[in-house]
Order: structure tokens, then C-alpha cells, then sequence
């Protein structure tokens, strides 16, 4: 083969594999870089392609002229070597041998070493931290300096999925509260789980890392454009799997101050509400809300759960029996225990660690008075507080 | 030493006074490794088709955004089972069953070393085919909530929380991994004590080679899983903490031990294709293997390579840079011996006299396609972009190149270079044809798109996604139905072999070399009483 042949198939290689524009369909490529660390594996993924397309070719090249020519139907009569013979024959075979180390690790091994070490350095000049837990199947975000902690989870109706409504613009890949950030803030990413492994993922950050139950793994990010990134969950981690969005909203930087001051200000006003006693309406509406989003996939919009597999709450012993005992401590294993504390080994999960208190003594006041049960009782916020 | 002789009248009388059992019976109990074999290469055709289904109910669900034809349950249960039906049930079966056909009869051997454990070894897999698949029926009288529904990898703590359907799944893997290592020691023993005078171990058919290597892995590695899912079953039950944290155990290091069993797996699958490939071009090119010695050394090296490496399968899961950069390392220096395969397949081709026969075709088309999971995987080894690619679609497109292209292609041209030698009659080539071109071009269909579906984001194993994916997903589910159908003229072909055809010759191709060509197609029950001497 022709060494113009081979730059013509390495630039045609680089035209093909050039940045896509996100969001478009038919993409062909990485999206569109949004931090350095993204551009960076990038160029690294452009040159690889370009190594291993032209390897490709010329290899299978040569396999098609062999193909094409030595065929019994063009009467080629066969060679009979098995090996190579002479000290020139031994020294040919070698080079592609040796142009494939070199390839491995120089060409590619070189640039490959740098990127890694750029990927795992989250901390020289880290300018913030966020903590980001996985829940089946939501996500967490904790702003440790700010004292900000919210749950972000899909915010796509139930209708688009089961297609009784028209799919909108960012179907599956909307969130209720967005993680917020700065741009050109060199951010560092603390990744956990209450449950099982996660994976938190924006194609566009360059980077993923796996959430781990019990321990702290890290990434970083510095986003240079304001816009809003998307991505979801990449590690297969029950059947919300694949409903568990991750939206980044990146915004300047007086602008994050501000949406501090609002966050700090709203996390204020719940606290208080967690004080004051709330009337039954009120916490059953509260408390439907929050059913709607985090309880019903698993129990399911009639509460019947899944026979099997998620047990029913319509007519359930454990939401129909006493939650605090005369001492007004919980009771073991009754309904405010089970939504606080979780049970171990399911995927029910200890929602004192995601919800407010207002937000539990909300949701269990809901499950107590709907779906034919008809308790009558109300938690009000205040206990839950006092119950932590 | 003494060599013994018998007339055919005397080999006849032999064959009838030994008549197997009929019916049933014969199958229960033989202890013939042509018999078994049979077996075996039935059981995975079944099991390849059941597989097959799943994994078309899957791309239907997946042919546009929502949730038309089943719940994300279901979903998450069929993606796993269809990979362990695959790679346990069909891939690994279908190779066991030429190496107990074809490896006495190339190494001249009278039989397996072991036959009762050979008869045993397969007898294991239809219960463990059966408790892996009994949860989908059970789930339909009430009990229980499914199969396994991990995905096929099992990584706790959501193997922790699943349903029983988890418990059947590990109990089918101790079954299996019984048959492997039971299996792997059989031939290990035949091809150490039973070669023919003369046949040194650089005279081994490369066949046997491949074999031998897969079943030492096989016996490295089984172990390793079966400690694993163990400690899983006593974490769900006996209320170990190998796998929690909150007990002082570590997720993670499931996933270590998991792939620790799940690399060297992938050359277990691959090895026997890798074996059987430098038979069939030699045999279409009418030319010798190029470079008999520097295979089997390249088969060495990969062999201990591949216990070396299973990290760049967790690159994700927050390692420490070294151990990235030594994963990193470490699997790009696979494609060094890699490349020597490929050099050696290729230059055995170089100025032959080649034809196109099916078995032909399935070689070159493995040999390409297979080339395209090889690079994809030199791209994933580097720890930084693969923090692009992982969990997502770029690494099932990756790997359906080199276990279907690399392995059940592979597989295939084994079918049909060797079926005409056991039953007796020719293929019908021109529906062969039609089946490698259909598959060829449907398999690309179904898994290019599912790289630039990873490229853009779209993670594995989800029920249902966002809208920029949905063109590919069409085209990459339009491709799986016409390569799921394409395996009907598969079937077709194999079937009609079997029942009838034109007679083949002892020497079925005519560029064949080898023991198992000398034999009569078919051959008769007992082969190689009388021991061949393979000469200078």
C-alpha cells in the first residue's frame, strides 16, 4: 500500500471521527467536549481511531489482495512455506511486530499515561466540593461548604413512558432539581451510595466514575460554558436503572452565589416547617407529592406494590399497625421504623438519609390514608425531627 | 512396539458386539466420545437458539423510547440470562463437543482418557440449563420474581438484593463450573497420555493446542468463580459480609474476583476457534499452517496474560493511577501475541490456492470481524477514554465482535468444516452461503450502530432511553431480527447434513490435513484401536 494511500485513509479516518454537536441525532462521536479533561480524551479517542482504522485497513488490505489473487479459480498454484526461511524473511516478519509495540507504547502509551494522571488528579487547585450519593434510584447533592443538600431524581411523567402522552424534547433526561455549578471552577466530585453501585456519568464532563456503597470514590470537573449537561446512571443497579437521570446546570459564578442564597434561604423555610404543626391537608398533599415521586415505582400508583417481589401497602399489617409505641418511641419494624430506617437487604431503603422530616412525616401520613387504609392518625414533622 | 491389526470383518465384528444400547438409554449412558460430542453440539444449538429468543425480545423492546412489551423486571432478567445461556450453555458446549469429536480423533487416540467423567461432565449441564431458566416459569405460578436480574456479572450488593432467581443462578454455575473442570481434566489427560507414536508436542494439531491452553485457564479460573458466587450465596443467607462495607467487606472486591475468572473466560471461549482457524485456512488455501511454532508460543503467551489483566474490566471503579497504568499496560500488550495469530492466518493464505466453501467463509468473515473487536479493545485498554466508553454501548458492540464474530462465527465454520466428516454427507453449500452472507451483514447491522450509540452516551443494560438514540437503535434491531432469522437457514443446513446429502469422502476437503481425514465419514463407533504412527 502507498503512503498516500495510507494518509488519504488516516485523514478520512479524522474527518469521520471529528466532534459531534450534542444533542443532535445520529451522532458519530464523542459529544461536544464541555471541560478540559473531556477535550483531552477526545484527542486522545481521535488519535487511537485514526491508529486503529489505519492498522485495519492496511491489514485486511492485504488480506483481500491475497483474497482476490491467490485463488484456486485463477489457477495460482500453491506455495508450500510454512515459515520464515532466510535471515531477510525473518527480519520482515519482525518489523510489523515492532511497529506495534512502538504504536502500543509510544504512539498511543505515551498520551494515554499523561491523560490518566490528569484524570485522577481531583485535588491540586480544587476550588469546591460536591458529595454526590446514589439511591436506587435517585441522586444526592451535597454542598459541604454551603450546608445545601438535595435530592435531584427523573422528572419525566409516567404517561411518556407507557406512551399515553407525547414524548417531550429531554425524555428521560430531566430531573426535578438540577446539580447546580459554577463555571471555571475546578469542582470536586465525592462519589457514594446508601445501596448498591452506581454510576454517575455526563458524556460531556469526560468522565465516570462508579458509586460505592460504603466508601468515597472521586472524579473532578472545571465546565467551561454555562449551559445544562446531561447524563444518567451507567451502572445497572435495579429496574430504575434506566430512569435515573444526572442534569448539570452551569452557570456563572454570581450567579451560583445567588442560587446559594436562594437554596440556603428555602432549606431555611423547611426547617422551620419542620416546627410548627402542619394540618391533615396539608401533609396528605405534601405527602401524595412525594409518594408520586420516590414510593410509587416501587409500590406502585395503587400501592399494590409487585406480588413478589414489592410488597402491597393497601391492606399491609406493617402501615396498618401502631408506629409509636407508649413511650413514643419507634416501634420496631412498624411503618415510620421501615420508611426512616429502611430494611436492610431490599431495596427499601433508610429515606431519613434522603427525605425531610416534613417531607417522612408527610409520606407516612399519605400511606396511612390512602389505598383503602383508613388509620386516621397523622405524624407530623416535629416527631420525625425528634425521632432522628 | 507392537502394532496391532484387524481386518474390516474383524472391526465389524467388534463394532456389533459392542452395540450400544438403543434409545434413551444409549444416550444416558454412553461413554463414547463421538456420542457425547454429539451431545454436547446439540445441547448448544438448543440453548443457542433460547438465548437468541431473549435477546430479540430485548432489541424489540428497544426498538424505540418507552415501554412497550415488558417491564424493566423482566428487562433486567433476559439481558443476564441471555449472556450466561450464551457464553455458558452454547458458546463453551459447542466447543467442548468438537474437542470430544475431533481431538482423539486428530491426536489418534481410541477414545477420551476419562469416559465415564465425559459422560458425566455433560450430563451436568441440562440441570444447571434447567435450574438457570426455572425462575422465568416458576414467576409465572406466583413464586419467586424471575431469574437472575444482576445482569450476568452478579457484582453485589444488587446481587445481595435480588430474588431467588439469584440463588438458582449461582447453583447453575456450580454445575457448570463442575462440567468445565471435570471436562477441562479430561483433556487435559488425552492429549498429555494418549497421542499417537510419534506425535511429539510440536507435532499437536494447533486444535488441540488452543484446547489444552483453554483448559488449563479453565481449571485457573472456575475455581476462582466458583469461591466467588459462594461467598455471595453465604452473604444472601448465612449473613457474611464479604461483599458490605457495613460489615467491613468490599463490593469491589467481588468485581476483583469476578473478573479475575471473567478475562481469562473470554480467551476460554476464543481459544478453540483460535485452534480450529489455522485447520481451515490451511485447508481452503491448500497450503501448510504458517508458522506452526510461533502460534502455539503466541497461545502460551496470551494464556498467561490473560490471568494478568481482568482490571481494565473495572477502570470505573476508583483505582489507584498505578493500577490503572498497569491494567493499562498490561492489556495493550495483549494485542502483541495477538498480532502474531493474525499475521500467521494471513501469511498462511499469502500465495495459496484458495476456494470459498462455507467453512471458508465463516473463517475470513471470523478473521475481520474479529479484527474489529480486537482494535476496539486496544482503544478500550487505555484507562482515560475508557472512562468514556465503559458501561456503555461501545463495549457491547465491542464485545459481541469477538465473542460472536471471534466465537460463534468461528464456531460456525467448525460446523461445517467438520460436519461432513460426522455424519457422512456434504453440506448443502449454497443455503451455507446465504447463511455466511446473511449473518455477515446483519451482525454489522446490528452492532456498528452500537458503538456510535456509546460514543453518544447511551449506558448498557437500560429498558428504555432518551430520544437522540433512537434512529440507531432502530437499525441496530432491525439488524438483530435478520440475524436471528438467518440462523433458521443455520439450522436448515445442519438438519439436512444430518439426515442425508451426497456422501463425503474420508478426505472431505481436499487440502485437509490430518488423523481425522484418514478415518471413513462417517467414522465407525470405535476409531483408532489400532494406534497410527505419525511419521517424520
Amino acid at each position: 500500500m502507498s503512503v498516500g494511500r495510507a494518509t488519504s485513509i488516516l485523514l478520512g479516518g479524522l474527518a469521520v471521527f471529528g466532534p459531534a454537536p450534542a444533542q443532535a441525532t445520529l451522532t458519530w462521536n464523542l459529544p461536544t467536549p464541555a471541560t478540559p479533561l473531556a477535550l483531552d480524551t477526545l484527542h486522545v479517542h481521535n488519535t487511537f481511531m485514526a491508529i486503529t482504522l489505519a492498522i485495519f485497513f492496511v491489514v485486511f488490505a492485504i488480506m483481500i489482495y491475497s483474497i482476490v489473487n491467490h485463488r484456486k479459480s485463477r489457477n495460482h498454484a500453491p506455495a508450500s512455506f510454512t515459515g520464515p526461511g532466510t535471515a531477510a524473511q525473518i527480519f520482515w516478519t519482525l518489523i510489523p511486530f515492532f511497529i506495534l509495540v512502538f504504536i502500543d507504547f509510544i504512539v498511543m502509551g505515551i498520551p494515554a499515561y499523561h491523560s490518566v494522571v490528569v484524570m485522577q488528579d481531583t485535588r491540586t487547585d480544587a476550588d469546591m466540593v460536591v458529595k454526590v450519593t446514589g439511591s436506587q434510584w435517585k441522586w444526592q447533592y451535597e454542598y459541604p461548604e454551603e450546608g445545601i443538600k438535595f435530592v435531584s431524581s427523573l422528572a419525566t411523567p409516567q404517561a411518556q413512558l407507557d406512551g399515553q402522552a407525547a414524548k417531550g424534547e429531554h425524555y428521560l433526561r430531566e430531573v426535578d432539581n438540577p446539580l447546580v455549578l459554577p463555571v471555571g471552577k475546578k469542582v470536586r466530585i465525592l462519589l457514594t451510595s446508601t445501596d448498591v453501585i452506581h454510576t454517575w456519568w455526563v458524556p460531556q464532563f469526560g468522565t465516570k466514575r462508579d458509586a460505592i456503597p460504603g466508601f468515597i470514590r472521586e472524579t473532578w470537573a472545571t465546565i467551561v460554558q454555562p449551559g445544562i449537561y446531561r447524563g444518567q446512571c451507567a451502572e445497572l443497579c435495579g429496574k430504575g436503572h434506566g430512569f435515573m437521570p444526572v442534569v448539570v446546570q452551569a452557570v456563572t459564578e454570581p450567579e451560583y452565589r445567588q442560587w446559594v442564597a436562594q437554596k440556603k434561604a428555602e432549606q431555611a423555610a423547611q426547617a422551620a416547617g419542620a416546627q410548627r404543626t402542619w394540618p391533615r391537608d396539608e401533609l396528605m398533599k405534601h405527602g401524595q407529592e412525594i409518594y408520586g415521586k420516590i414510593c410509587i415505582v416501587c409500590h406502585q400508583p395503587n400501592g399494590q406494590g409487585i406480588p413478589g417481589t414489592f410488597p402491597a401497602l393497601a391492606g399491609s399489617k406493617l402501615v396498618n399497625g401502631p408506629f409509636l409505641d407508649a413511650a413514643g418511641r419507634l416501634v420496631k419494624d412498624g411503618h415510620l421504623d421501615r420508611v426512616m430506617n429502611g430494611k436492610p437487604g431490599t431495596a427499601m431503603q433508610a429515606f431519613k438519609a434522603t427525605l425531610s422530616d416534613s417531607d417522612i412525616a408527610a409520606v407516612v401520613t399519605f400511606e396511612r390514608n390512602s389505598f383503602g387504609n383508613k388509620m386516621g392518625d397523622m405524624v407530623q414533622p416535629a416527631q420525625v425531627k425528634a425521632l432522628r | 512396539m507392537e502394532i496391532q491389526t484387524m481386518t474390516t470383518a474383524e472391526l465389524a465384528l467388534h463394532g456389533s458386539h459392542h452395540a450400544p444400547p438403543k434409545g434413551l438409554m444409549r444416550w444416558l449412558t454412553t461413554t463414547n466420545h463421538k456420542d457425547i460430542g454429539t451431545m454436547y453440539l446439540v445441547f448448544s444449538l438448543v440453548m443457542f437458539f433460547i438465548g437468541g429468543i431473549m435477546i430479540l425480545l430485548v432489541r424489540a423492546e428497544l426498538f424505540q423510547p418507552g415501554m412497550q412489551i415488558m417491564r424493566p423486571e423482566l428487562f433486567n432478567q433476559l439481558i443476564g440470562v441471555h449472556a450466561l445461556v450464551m457464553i455458558f450453555m452454547a458458546l463453551m458446549p459447542a466447543a467442548t463437543g468438537f474437542a470430544n469429536w475431533m481431538i482423539p480423533l486428530m491426536i489418534g487416540a481410541p477414545d477420551m482418557a476419562l469416559p465415564r467423567l465425559n459422560n458425566w461432565s455433560f450430563w451436568l449441564l441440562p440441570p444447571a440449563a434447567a435450574l438457570l431458566l426455572m425462575p422465568f416459569a416458576l414467576a409465572l405460578f406466583g413464586v419467586g420474581s424471575g431469574a437472575i436480574a444482576t445482569g450476568w456479572t452478579f457484582y453485589a450488593p444488587l446481587s445481595v438484593q435480588d430474588g431467588m432467581g439469584l440463588d438458582f443462578a449461582i447453583l447453575a454455575i456450580h454445575l457448570l463450573g463442575v462440567s468445565s473442570v471435570m471436562g477441562s481434566i479430561n483433556i487435559i489427560v488425552t492429549i498429555f497420555n494418549l497421542r499417537a507414536p510419534g506425535m511429539t508436542f510440536m507435532k499437536l494439531p494447533l486444535f488441540a493446542w488452543g484446547w489444552l491452553i483453554t483448559a488449563f485457564m479453565l481449571v485457573a479460573a472456575i475455581p476462582v468463580l466458583a469461591g466467588a458466587v459462594t461467598m455471595l450465596l453465604t452473604d444472601r443467607h448465612f449473613g457474611t459480609h464479604f461483599f458490605n462495607a457495613g460489615g467491613g467487606g468490599d463490593p469491589i472486591l467481588f468485581q476483583h474476583l469476578f473478573w479475575f475468572f471473567g478475562h481469562p473466560e473470554v480467551y476460554i471461549v476464543l481459544f478453540p476457534v483460535w485452534g480450529m482457524t489455522p485447520h481451515i485456512l490451511s485447508a481452503f488455501a491448500r497450503k501448510p499452517v504458517y508458522g506452526y511454532r510461533a502460534q502455539v508460543y503466541a497461545f502460551w503467551v496470551i494464556g498467561v496474560l490473560s490471568v494478568a489483566v481482568w482490571g481494565h474490566h473495572i477502570m470505573t471503579s476508583g483505582m489507584s493511577t498505578g493500577a490503572l497504568l498497569y491494567f493499562m499496560y498490561s492489556t495493550m500488550s495483549i494485542s502483541l501475541p495477538l498480532s502474531v495469530l493474525f499475521f500467521c492466518w494471513i501469511a498462511t493464505l499469502w500465495r495459496g490456492a484458495m476456494t470459498f466453501e462455507a467453512p471458508m467463509l465463516f473463517a475470513l468473515g471470523m478473521i475481520v470481524l474479529f479484527g474489529i473487536g480486537g482494535l476496539t479493545g486496544l482503544v478500550l485498554a487505555d484507562a482515560a477514554a475508557d472512562a468514556q466508553y465503559h458501561h456503555s454501548y461501545f463495549v457491547v458492540a465491542h464485545f459481541h465482535y469477538t465473542l460472536f464474530a471471534g466465537g460463534i462465527m468461528g464456531i460456525m465454520a467448525g460446523v461445517y468444516f467438520w460436519l461432513p466428516k460426522m455424519t457422512g454427507h456434504m453440506i448443502d453449500e449454497t443455503l451455507a452461503k446465504w447463511h455466511f452472507w446473511l449473518t455477515a451483514v446483519a451482525f454489522n447491522v446490528t452492532f456498528l450502530p452500537q458503538f456510535f450509540l456509546g460514543l453518544a452516551g447511551m449506558p448498557r443494560r437500560i429498558p428504555d432511553y432518551a430520544l437522540q438514540f433512537t434512529e440507531f437503535n432502530m437499525v441496530s434491531s432491525i439488524g438483530a431480527f435478520i440475524l436471528g432469522a438467518a440462523q433458521l437457514l443455520f439450522l436448515t443446513v445442519v438438519v439436512k447434513c444430518i439426515r442425508g446429502g451426497p456422501p463425503a469422502p474420508a478426505k472431505v476437503w481436499d487440502g485437509a490435513e490430518g488423523l481425522e481425514w484418514t478415518v471413513p465419514s462417517p467414522p465407525p463407533h470405535h476409531t483408532f484401536q489400532t494406534r497410527p504412527v505419525v511419521g517424520q
